[in-house]
């Protein structure tokens, strides 16, 4: 059986991780949309408008491909994991129905009316469809994450009749405290990678002189709404995210920071490569007492290393695991420092002519991309031995009739054509990018023509 | 409470088949009633707002059946595995074809979406026909509660049946029969001109092979599943429903003879709704049967615990009254035909 469960854990790494390229630029959008909107309606400045049909149509790109990749990610729960979906079904599938029935019907159907209706709308109904937009989007996020909340710290359930786990209080399933820090986290995290989209098409722009009134409108929203979450991503959400895993989930923090002895006093690896096999940490670069002040508030504090707990209940990956954990905290400092200097330097009204910042900020696009797979990863790795995390194992959740080949199968199937999508994906938004935001202003070809006609 | 939630499920999936089914139809007819790049703009632009939120009942019946019957949704997805991962794929390149193709005007960019677009709709009507004659004609459970069936075996119904057999590919063409009227009948309401009176011309085409395979696959269907004459004679009030697909069919044809657009459309729901209705009544209280009837999933055994259940049922209510006001709005706020003007992108901006 090892081997088919290695396959259905590739499979659903695969899927989900592809899937989370477009929903937090999905989510990030949709808030940065509502601001555009907002501020048309505000000023009554119609390139505002202008900018939020541009955005619009990006928009429209990436949740095409957001709902074509997460429609397999709901059926492969019962697919790839259905001795999993078989004993926990009563309980996530409450939130994932949910998710369909309260946020996709609300996103699909407003969403349709903001690219199409805007004639018909009017200013303020275009806007509101904005803002359902947001609000399905976000909802979904919750939900969502309401259900990896859930595999982290499961509450609200008792176990019924053979073995099959059951919902025994909604709310508490609903308003998780794991899930409301997780879910700060995340969206955080989909609001960056929509600000450094954002900015970096705007500085795009300026490097490459034109569209200057919509160039700095980006930049700037980028700016301002990126810095704020940069900061929100590190405190309070991520020092909570870590605090909880501190508690509830020990031995993950453990395999996280590489630490593999308990110590008093306990130092925060910068660097370093954790070697499993010599229980070490090579060329350690470390703050002394770091790790305990960060997790307990106190220089001196106890924190259990690795060896403390028997070595079945160590995460399997835990290389991947503490290089994950450290790409994303390395990555969450660089926007910091990045957005705070950009923040300044707008404050200071200097950004629009500071070619080595509108270079980094065109650079750094991939970036928040990367933070939040190696995010994910980190939680879903530092789960692992568990599926439910104290109630089911992993190697227990998959389907015990679908064989590796079958798996290989599909899994290979879809490496096909996600490759083929992103490639894409990839070139339309490039196009939409090259024509602007005022169709027409370009002339390239017949396309331009085609376009400023709409 | 699982009988309730059996029904919910059941009425999802209904309303999906009715509405996925006309833009999955008008997608595999789409080559055949629209010729030039205009006329086949028109006959996205007909479906172009509405699919995504048309598709979002297919999650959303998923959802609702993954928490009211995990076991059922559990050896259900996995035992049809490679069928659903093709189905999968084949929704993946469909809603590509949709969203790209107007994104770039090309000789060659138009055509190979139009191509892929008409190529997986037709599959999915396909697919979605034999899936429903798999779970009439029952899976190779056991006493594990899984299975797992391939393509196909030998194509008979013994003991190790596969998803193709000569019961289920006779379902599959009474499915895409069925949507390939359904989606002409909506085409014809939505656009004008050549496109609308070549959709009523297949639709009435259509609609004689609707009328034989639903005939032929009734009569073997009371052979291959013995629960359904059962529950029709123990409770003949069941039929009611197979006379509202009488009388839909019945309808498609009296309409599309008046030239009653709306109609026909609605006669054509009826059908479907009765066909639908008709299967799920045949099945009761089984939600997957098997081979072996000893081992076919009930509405009970398949159910989960009941507070969740309850719980479910106040959101649910409060989730489809919410879900139905959006939907409203948005058909009226795209009614009546389309139009598309030479020059624009269409739909997809
Ligand atoms: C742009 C994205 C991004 C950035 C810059 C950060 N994070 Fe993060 N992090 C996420 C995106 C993310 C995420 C993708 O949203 C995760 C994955 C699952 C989750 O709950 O949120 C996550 C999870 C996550 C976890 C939970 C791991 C688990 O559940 O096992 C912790 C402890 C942190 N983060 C801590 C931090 C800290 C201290 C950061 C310092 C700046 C930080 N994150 C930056
Ligand atoms: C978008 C963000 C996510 C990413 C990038 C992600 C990533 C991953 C990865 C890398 C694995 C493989 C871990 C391993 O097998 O070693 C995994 C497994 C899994 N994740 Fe996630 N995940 C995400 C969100 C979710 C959510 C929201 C859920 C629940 C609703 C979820 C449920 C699961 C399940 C069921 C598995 C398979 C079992 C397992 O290997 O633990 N994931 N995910
Ligand atoms: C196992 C986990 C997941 C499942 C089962 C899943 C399922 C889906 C489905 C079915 C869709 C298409 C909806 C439609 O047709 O309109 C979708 C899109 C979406 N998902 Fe996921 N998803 C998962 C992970 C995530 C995560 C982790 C997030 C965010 C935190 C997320 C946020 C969204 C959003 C915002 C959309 C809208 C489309 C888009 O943004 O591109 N999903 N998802």
């Amino acid at each position: 059986m090892g081997q088919a469960l290695d396959v259905h854990r590739l499979h659903f790494a695969f899927t989900i991780t592809f899937h989370y390229i477009f929903p937090q630029l999905t989510m990030g959008l949709a808030l940065l949309l509502v601001y555009l909107k907002t501020k048309a309606l505000r000023t009554g400045d119609e390139h505002y408008n202008r900018a939020a049909r541009f955005w619009g149509r990006i928009f429209g790109i990436n949740f095409a491909v957001g709902v074509i990749t997460g429609i397999p990610m709901e059926f492969q729960f019962g697919t790839n994991w259905a001795a999993f979906s078989r004993a926990a079904g009563g309980v996530i599938g409450q939130t994932l129905a949910m998710e369909g029935v309260f946020s996709f019907f609300l996103e699909s159907s407003f969403l349709g009316l903001f690219l199409f209706g805007e004639k018909k709308l009017g200013r303020i109904g275009h806007w509101l469809s904005a803002f359902l937009v947001f609000l399905g989007s976000w909802l979904s996020g919750y939900f969502i994450v309401a259900t990896d909340a859930w595999m982290q710290h499961p509450t609200g359930y008792r176990l019924g009749a053979n073995g099959a786990i059951e919902l025994a209080s909604f709310w508490d399933l609903l308003l998780n405290k794991w899930a409301l820090w997780q879910y700060a986290h995340t969206m955080l995290g989909a609001v960056q990678t929509g600000c450094f989209v954002m900015a970096a098409v705007g500085a795009f722009y300026l490097l490459t002189k034109r569209d200057e009134i919509y160039s700095r409108t980006f930049v700037k929203a980028g700016v301002l709404v990126g810095a704020i979450a940069a900061l929100l991503q590190l405190f309070p959400t991520g020092d909570m995210q870590g605090k909880l895993v501190a508690n509830h989930q020990p031995v993950t923090l453990a395999a996280m920071e590489g630490l593999f002895e308990s110590q008093r006093g306990a130092p925060l690896a910068i660097l370093g490569q954790p070697d499993v096999e010599k229980r070490k940490l090579d060329n350690p670069l470390e703050i002394p007492n770091m790790l305990s002040f960060l997790t307990y508030r106190q220089w001196r504090a106890d924190v259990k290393g690795l060896s403390e707990f028997p070595e079945n209940e160590w995460p399997d990956q835990i290389p991947l695991l503490y290089y994950s954990y450290h790409v994303m905290v390395g990555l969450g400092t660089i926007f910091i420092a990045v957005m705070v200097v950009a923040a300044l330097l707008l404050w200071r009204g200097t950004l629009y002519d500071s070619r080595w910042m509108l270079w980094t900020l065109m650079l750094c696009v991939p970036l928040p991309y990367i933070a939040n797979t190696a995010g994910w990863m980190t939680a879903e790795l530092g789960r692992q031995p568990w599926l439910i995390h104290g109630l089911m194992r992993t190697a227990q959740g998959i389907s015990p009739r679908v064989a590796a080949g079958n798996a290989w199968f599909t899994l290979i199937g879809f490496m096909g054509l996600y490759t083929v999508v992103g490639i894409l994906w990839l070139f339309l938004f490039y196009r939409e990018i090259e024509l602007g935001p005022e169709p027409g202003a370009h002339p390239r070809g017949e396309d331009a023509a085609v376009l400023a006609a709409d | 409470m699982g009988t309730i939630w059996f029904c919910l499920v059941a009425f999802m999936i209904a309303v999906y088949v009715l509405l996925d089914g006309f833009d999955l139809g008008a997608g595999a007819i789409h080559l055949w009633v629209a010729k030039t790049d205009e006329e086949r703009r028109q006959v996205l632009a007909s479906i172009g707002p509405v699919w995504d939120g048309n598709e979002v009942w297919l999650i959303a019946a998923g959802g609702t059946m993954y928490f009211a019957f995990p076991a059922l949704y559990a050896s259900g997805f996995s035992g049809f595995y490679l069928p659903l991962m093709i189905v999968l794929w084949l929704l993946i390149v469909r809603g590509a074809s949709i969203e790209f193709r107007n994104h770039i005007k090309s000789a060659v960019w138009d055509p190979l979406w139009d191509f892929l677009f008409c190529a997986s709709s037709l599959l999915l009507a396909v697919f979605f026909g034999a899936a429903l004659g798999n779970v009439v004609r029952g899976v190779p459970l056991d006493a594990s509660g899984y299975f797992f069936e391939p393509l196909w075996t030998n194509f008979r119904l013994g003991e190790e049946t596969g998803i193709l057999d000569w019961y289920t590919i006779l379902v599959g063409v009474l499915g895409l029969l069925a949507l390939a009227m359904h989606g002409a009948l909506w085409v014809q309401m939505k656009t004008s001109g050549a496109v609308s009176s070549r959709a009523r011309k297949l639709a009435g085409q259509a609609w004689w092979g609707v009328l034989a395979f639903t005939a032929l696959v009734t009569a073997v269907t009371f052979r291959v599943q013995p629960q359904v004459k059962e529950n029709f004679t123990t409770w003949p009030g069941g039929f009611v429903f197979p006379l509202l697909a009488v009388a839909g069919i019945a309808g498609v044809v009296f309409e599309l003879r008046r030239c009653d657009e709306r109609k026909a459309f609605l006669a054509s729901c009826a059908y479907l709704t009765g066909m639908l209705t008709s299967v799920v009544f045949g099945v009761y209280p089984m939600v997957l049967p098997a081979r072996n009837a000893v081992y076919s999933l009930t509405v009970r055994t398949a159910k989960a615990g009941d507070y969740g259940l309850k719980i479910g049922l106040v959101w649910w209510i409060i989730g489809m009254i919410l879900a139905a006001g959006y939907s409203t709005y948005v058909y009226r706020s795209f009614a009546g035909k389309v139009t598309v003007d030479k020059d624009s992108r269409g739909y997809g901006n």
